[in-house]
C-alpha cells in the first residue's frame, strides 16, 4: 500500500509539472463544453432576412408580420424585384430570402395553394437548414390558425411537416456528447500517452525490473486519472446545471455511478491503446483517430444513429461511447432509473471486461 | 549443485523468436563481488541475455540462476537482491533529485526513514546538496548517469546490472563512473556489466564476448590477451567477431 501510495503520488508530479497535460485535464472540458453550449448551435437568433413581396396582399402581410413579431427573424430590407435577391446576399447580412408569388392571397383562396420561396445563403448550410425548417413551422402555424375557420384547408408550399418545438435547445444535446467525450478523452488518452511515455523514456524497464508486479504498475499509473476523470464529470455536470440550466431528472447517483463505470471502460481502452503503441505520439494518434472521431461522428453524439446508413448503425454498436450517451441523455433528460438503462450498462461492463482481457494477453506476449 | 560463491549460475540459456536464435544455450557463472564484463557488437544477443537474467524476458530453454533464486520459477524473489540500470539512465525527468530517490527507494519497499538517510548520505556523497531539489531534467548526462546507478543501489541489491552504462558520456566521467563501480565492487556488490567500449573491458576482474548468440570467450582480460595472441581487449574482440 505506502509504495502504491508512492507511485501515485509520482504520477500526480508528472500530470501538475506538465502545464499541456493540465490544461488538456481541466482547460479543455470547461472550453469545451462552454464551446458546444454558447457558440456552436443549431438554433437561430435575429437572423436577418429580407422579403420580395410580389402580392402585397392581406395574407403576405399577416404573414410577413408573423416572422418579424417572432425573435427568430428580423427584417432587413424589402426587395423590389428579383434582380435584388442576389445582390443583397452578396452583401452578406442577409441570411435568407422570402419570395412571395404574385396573388398570393387569390391563389389560396381560389386554388387552395400558393407558393412562396424560401431562398437560403447556403455558405453555412447548418444555418441554412436551420432557416428554412423554421420558417416552414411559422407557415405552418400561420396556417393552422386560418384552417380553423374554413371548410377546404388552404395549403402553401412548399409544405413541411416538421413539429415545432420552442424550447428545442441544442445544448442539451451537447452536454451528453461533450461528457463522454472529455471522459474517453481524458481516460483513454492521457493513460495511454502517460504509460507509453515511461516506455519511451526507459523507466518502464526500470519499473518492471522492480519487485512491483506489472498489474501493480498500471493500477498506480490509471488510478489519478480515475480520480481527475471524476472531477472533470463534477465539472462537466454542474457547469451545465448552473450555466445551461440543464434538467437532471433522474438520479445523480445513478449518474455518478454511470460515469465511473465508463471512466473504466476508457482507462482499458487507454490501456489497450498503450500495449500496442511504442510511443507517445502513436497513443496520441491512435487515440485521437480511433476514439475521438467514431465518439463525435458515430456515436449518435452530433448525427443520430437512426438516420446513418445501416453498415455504420451496426458499426456504431462497437463504441462504448454510443451505450454511455444513450445512458446519460436517459438519466439527465429523461430521467429514466437503471430499469431502463441495465442493458447499456451491461454492454459497457461487459466491453471494460474484454478490453482488460485483451489488454492482459498482448502485454504478455510483449514481455515473451 | 548451487556454489555459495556464484551469484549468477547460467546453463544453455537460449532464447529464440520465431527461428532466431537471439541467445543459443550461453553457459557461464559469475562469482559473488566480481565485476563482470557481458561484451559483444550490437546485436550479438547481450541485452536479451541480460533481459532474461532480470526477469522481464522469458527464456525459451536453458536454466539460470540469479541471487540464489531461479528466474523462471522466483522472478519476483530475484527482482528484490537485484538493481539494474539501462542504458537511457532511466530517471524521470519531471521529478527532482530528491524525487526520484525517494520514489524508488518507496517501490523497492525501503521504509521513510531509511529512505531519508540514504538519500541524505548519497546527496552529500555525489556533491549534489545544491541541486538535490532541481528537476532531473535540467542536469547534464553525467550527473543523471551517477545518480542513475546510485538509485539502482538504493535497495543495497547483491548483484547490480548495468546495461552500457556510459554511452554517450565523455571519457572523464566515464572514468568517475568506473571508479563508482569500483567502490561497489569493493562494498561486495556484485557488478555484471555490458559494453562495446573495448578500454572499459579492461577494467573488469573477468570478461566474457559473444558472438552470434554464443559466448565465444570468457576469461581475465589477462588470459584472453594471452590466448589470443592480442596486444589490447580491442584486439582480441576484433579477431574473435571476424572469426
Amino acid at each position: 500500500m505506502k509504495r502504491f501510495i508512492g507511485f501515485v503520488k509520482k504520477e500526480f508530479y508528472h500530470i501538475f509539472r506538465d502545464k499541456r497535460s493540465l490544461f488538456i485535464l481541466f482547460g479543455m472540458p470547461i472550453a469545451q463544453i462552454l464551446l458546444f453550449g454558447f457558440a456552436i448551435t443549431n438554433e437561430i437568433n435575429n437572423v436577418d432576412i429580407a422579403i420580395l413581396d410580389h402580392s402585397k396582399d392581406v395574407t403576405t402581410q399577416e404573414i410577413i408580420h408573423k416572422i418579424s413579431a417572432s425573435n427568430y427573424f428580423s427584417i432587413h430590407q424589402f426587395l423590389e424585384k428579383e434582380s435584388d435577391i442576389e445582390s443583397v446576399f452578396k452583401k452578406g447580412k442577409v441570411k435568407a430570402v422570402l419570395n412571395f408569388e404574385k396573388d398570393f392571397s387569390k391563389n389560396l383562396i381560389k386554388e387552395n395553394h400558393s407558393t412562396i420561396q424560401v431562398i437560403t445563403d447556403a455558405t453555412d448550410p447548418n444555418t441554412a437548414n436551420t432557416i428554412s425548417n423554421y420558417v416552414n413551422a411559422i407557415l405552418q402555424s400561420y396556417l393552422k390558425e386560418q384552417n380553423k375557420n374554413s371548410k377546404t384547408p388552404y395549403q402553401i408550399i412548399p409544405q413541411t411537416h416538421m413539429v415545432y418545438n420552442p424550447e428545442l435547445k441544442s445544448v442539451y444535446m451537447f452536454v451528453p456528447g461533450v461528457m463522454t467525450i472529455i471522459l474517453m478523452l481524458v481516460s483513454a488518452m492521457m493513460t495511454s500517452i502517460s504509460i507509453t511515455r515511461e516506455k519511451e523514456l526507459g523507466t518502464m524497464e526500470i519499473l518492471l525490473v522492480s519487485p512491483l508486479k506489472p498489474f501493480q504498475v498500471i493500477i498506480g499509473k490509471v488510478f489519478p486519472y480515475i480520480f481527475l476523470s471524476i472531477i472533470n464529470a463534477v465539472i462537466i455536470i454542474v457547469l451545465s446545471i448552473f450555466i445551461f440550466k440543464m434538467p437532471v431528472q433522474g438520479s445523480l447517483f445513478l449518474l455518478g455511478v454511470e460515469s465511473v463505470i465508463f471512466i473504466i471502460t476508457s482507462l482499458a481502452l487507454g490501456i489497450l491503446i498503450s500495449t500496442i503503441s511504442a510511443t507517445q505520439q502513436t497513443a496520441m494518434m491512435i487515440s485521437l483517430m480511433g476514439l475521438m472521431l467514431p465518439v463525435i461522428l458515430l456515436s449518435g453524439f452530433i448525427f443520430p444513429v437512426s438516420s446513418m446508413p445501416v453498415p455504420l448503425q451496426v458499426i456504431s454498436n462497437i463504441i462504448p461511447a454510443k451505450w454511455f450517451i444513450i445512458i446519460v441523455k436517459g438519466i439527465m433528460l429523461k430521467g429514466v432509473g437503471l430499469q431502463f438503462i441495465w442493458k447499456e450498462t451491461l454492454i459497457l461492463l461487459g466491453m471494460t471486461v474484454f478490453f482488460i482481457g485483451l489488454s492482459i494477453k498482448k502485454y504478455k506476449i510483449r514481455l515473451e | 549443485m548451487m556454489q555459495e560463491n556464484n551469484v549468477i549460475q547460467v546453463k544453455e540459456l537460449t532464447k529464440k523468436f520465431g527461428d532466431f536464435t537471439a541467445v543459443d544455450a550461453i553457459t557461464f557463472d559469475v562469482k559473488k563481488g566480481e565485476i563482470f564484463g557481458f561484451l559483444g557488437a550490437n546485436g550479438a544477443g547481450k541485452t536479451t541475455a541480460m533481459k532474461m537474467l532480470i526477469g522481464i524476458s522469458n527464456p525459451t530453454s536453458g536454466e539460470a540462476n540469479v541471487a540464489g533464486f531461479n528466474v523462471f520459477t522466483n522472478a519476483e524473489d530475484v527482482k528484490k537482491n537485484i538493481g539494474y540500470m539501462s542504458q537511457k539512465f532511466a530517471l524521470y525527468d519531471d521529478l527532482s533529485v530528491k524525487e526520484n530517490i525517494t520514489f524508488f527507494g518507496g517501490i523497492y519497499g525501503l521504509s521513510r526513514k531509511k529512505i531519508k538517510e540514504k538519500s541524505n548520505a548519497l546527496i552529500k556523497e555525489l556533491g549534489l546538496e545544491k541541486i538535490a531539489n532541481h528537476l532531473v531534467g535540467s542536469l547534464p548526462l553525467g550527473w543523471k548517469q551517477k545518480i542513475a546507478f546510485s538509485v539502482a543501489l538504493l535497495h543495497e541489491p547483491k548483484i547490480v546490472f548495468l546495461d552500457e552504462p556510459t554511452g554517450g558520456v565523455d571519457p572523464i566521467t566515464r572514468r568517475q563512473f568506473w571508479e563508482m563501480i569500483y567502490k561497489a565492487s569493493h562494498e561486495g556488490t556484485t557488478i555484471f556489466v555490458t559494453t562495446h567500449y573495448m578500454d572499459e573491458a579492461e577494467y573488469c576482474d573477468r570478461v566474457s564476448i559473444m558472438v552470434n548468440g554464443k559466448i565465444e570467450a570468457l576469461d581475465t582480460p589477462k588470459k584472453l590477451k594471452e590466448q589470443f595472441n592480442a596486444k589490447s581487449m580491442n584486439d582480441v574482440f576484433l579477431k574473435l567477431a571476424r572469426g
